[in-house]
């Protein structure tokens, strides 16, 4: 997790993510920032998270990104 | 002949008045929506005596955002269309450059136009577009047109920090238009999907033909772009086949593998540019629509829009670049060389443009204007402009023009135009920092921003983000303890990038 919160942190410097679960909603993450974070994710956690895994609840919040990358660890 | 953009318009909507014009996902306009709304707003332009002006448009992006831009060319005016996304103090350069009388926002940008060191007069849009229409006048203002007069100023980045204003006239953007036109094969039955901003020009590829044939527009919400299959669902939702958007939008869909889930089912045309499209990318794009044809289309803001195209005939190797091909119909590409002499065969040049598209130049900005459009050194017996675009190409063994580099440090990041002299100066006026250079990694595409200063990266990130548009804040920051110059005093550059090539970005 704590991973995940450094990609994130660099950033958004200004985000509190432990907390935050409307990054979507209220459009803190653009496109740029989401290609960088799976980008990001793939280096570090060495998981691919395809199209249909990029939706808005994923992205919501670290937590739900957390658990995403944990369910695509345990597949692989 | 047609003398002016909105001639298009009153030909449509006696054609086809009911059919959708614009719209996004959840309103429309339609074309005799379009033409009373334009024509109420001009009306009201006009009672204010505002003429011949420019007018800004601060709108949230929206079909009624288009019909701001029409009314402010009915009203004999040139609208500068402004942005939430962009930073405010971007804004106040521009508001300051324009010096506009009026300025049309709408209710969700209303509070932000308060925040503006602005003196004129600021209208809703829903308010005067109610104005009752006075077709005398607008018929008078109309009768008194030259199509060399502007009807848009947009915003490019300059290398002092300051954005220059890049004012075209109906002349080259008709022309414009029915080359594209011509080239990607527009008619009444193309429905397009912008994803381009409407305050940059990318976006007259959509507007103007939509008028032209009666097309469709469909103005794809931003938050699409973020997730790829629910942007390629939407495409297929409202039939849309035709495409102009940046290669970084395409890529955001086929590099996660959208296309395992969902295809697009309609797309017949999809036109590209502003950056180098990664051949596998473009081969996966190809796979999944082998019907549809490919143009990679290339050209700057000065020169109205585009300006050369090539259609995609021919498979491309891994690491091969795409030609940027030849010009549009009515428009010549001269390379010249060094000594201002027409490159030879295989021979490097600066690619400058001559003909009718050359837009007007930067407004009130006389200055860095006669850099850029200069009399074409070929001619020594009249007065004739062309437009220098500081971009170097080549003619390949097959004659087509090739993209080779830039001359400057001007850069494509995302589709954008960026100029890392911008980014400098803006990063130079953080306090505490003494010294920048800013470096491209064009194959990683990344800003890398050098520095040398008494501030942390993350404040330094703080600071540029509300000095900067999104897309151009550094990707990363290196705090250095000395810079590295030139002989003459110059940041090396080229030092900056060898060590960051060298990995770590630590230099020696």
């Amino acid at each position: 997790m704590e991973d995940l919160l450094e990609i994130l942190r660099d950033l958004h410097p200004e985000v509190d993510f432990e907390t935050c679960d409307t990054l979507i909603d209220d459009k803190i993450l653009d496109s740029f920032d989401i290609v960088s974070i799976i980008a990001e994710i793939n280096d570090c956690f060495d998981v691919t998270i395809t199209a249909e895994k990029i939706t808005p609840q994923n992205f919501n919040s670290a937590e739900a990104l957390y658990a995403l990358i944990q369910e695509l660890e345990d597949e692989e | 002949m047609q003398n002016h953009v909105l001639d298009y318009m009153d030909q449509i909507v006696a054609v086809k008045p009911d059919k959708i014009a614009f719209a996004n996902d959840k309103e429309a306009l339609t074309f005799a929506q379009v033409y009373g709304q334009s024509r109420a707003v001009g009306t009201f332009l006009h009672s204010q005596g505002v003429y011949k002006k420019p007018v800004v448009v601060f709108m949230n992006k929206h079909p009624r955002e288009i019909a701001a831009f029409f009314g402010v060319i009915a009203a004999g005016d040139f609208y500068v269309p402004i942005d939430e996304e962009m930073p405010a103090s971007r804004i106040q350069l521009i508001l300051e450059n324009v010096q506009a009388e009026v300025l049309i926002c709408d209710a969700g940008t209303r509070e932000a136009t308060e925040k503006f060191d602005y003196h004129g007069k600021v209208v809703l849009y829903d308010d005067i577009c109610l104005t009752t229409v006075d077709d005398d006048a607008l018929w008078d203002i109309r009768s008194r047109a030259i199509d060399t007069d502007p009807i848009y100023i947009v915003f490019t980045s300059g290398s002092t920090g300051v954005p220059k204003g890049v004012a075209a006239c109906h002349r080259s953007v008709i022309d414009y238009i029915e080359q594209l036109s011509e080239v990607l094969e527009f008619d009444g039955d193309t429905v397009f999907g912008n994803q381009t901003p409407l305050y940059f020009d990318a976006c007259l590829k959509e507007l103007y033909p939509t008028l032209k044939f009666g097309a469709t527009t469909y103005l794809i919400p931003r938050e699409l772009f973020l997730f790829p299959v629910k942007l390629v669902e939407f495409l297929n939702d409202h039939g849309i086949n035709t495409l102009c958007w940046v290669v970084s939008a395409l890529t955001m869909i086929s590099a996660f593998g959208t296309f395992r889930t969902v295809v697009p089912k309609h797309l017949r045309t999809v036109a590209f540019g502003s950056e180098v499209f990664p051949i596998k990318q473009f081969a996966a794009w190809r796979a999944v629509l082998p019907q549809a044809r490919f143009v990679n289309l290339y050209g700057p803001t000065e020169g109205t829009g585009m300006c050369c195209y090539y259609r995609v005939d021919r498979d491309f190797a891994p690491g091969e670049a795409i030609p940027i091909g030849r010009p549009f119909r009515n428009t010549e590409i001269i390379l010249l060389n060094e000594k201002n002499e027409r490159a030879g065969q295989g021979e490097t040049g600066e690619i400058c443009i001559r003909g009718t598209s050359l837009t007007l130049g930067y407004y009130n900005n006389f200055e860095k204007t006669k850099e850029v459009f200069v009399q074409n050194p070929l001619n020594t017996a009249y007065p004739e402009l062309i437009y220098r675009t500081g971009d170097l190409g080549r003619y390949n063994e097959r004659g087509e023009l090739m993209f080779v580099s830039r001359k400057d440090y001007q850069i494509k990041h995302m589709g954008h135009r960026i100029e890392l002299g911008e980014i400098e100066a803006n990063a130079n006026m953080v306090e505490g920092l003494r010294l920048s250079g800013c470096i491209y990694d064009d194959i990683k595409g990344k800003i890398v921003l050098y520095y040398v200063g008494n501030v942390e990266e993350k404040d330094l990130a703080a600071a540029l983000r509300e000095k900067l548009p999104r897309y151009m804040v550094p990707n990363r920051m290196v705090r250095l303890e000395q810079m590295p110059l030139t002989a003459n005093g110059k940041i090396d550059r080229v030092n900056l990038k060898q060590s960051y090539q060298g990995g770590g970005g630590t230099l020696k």
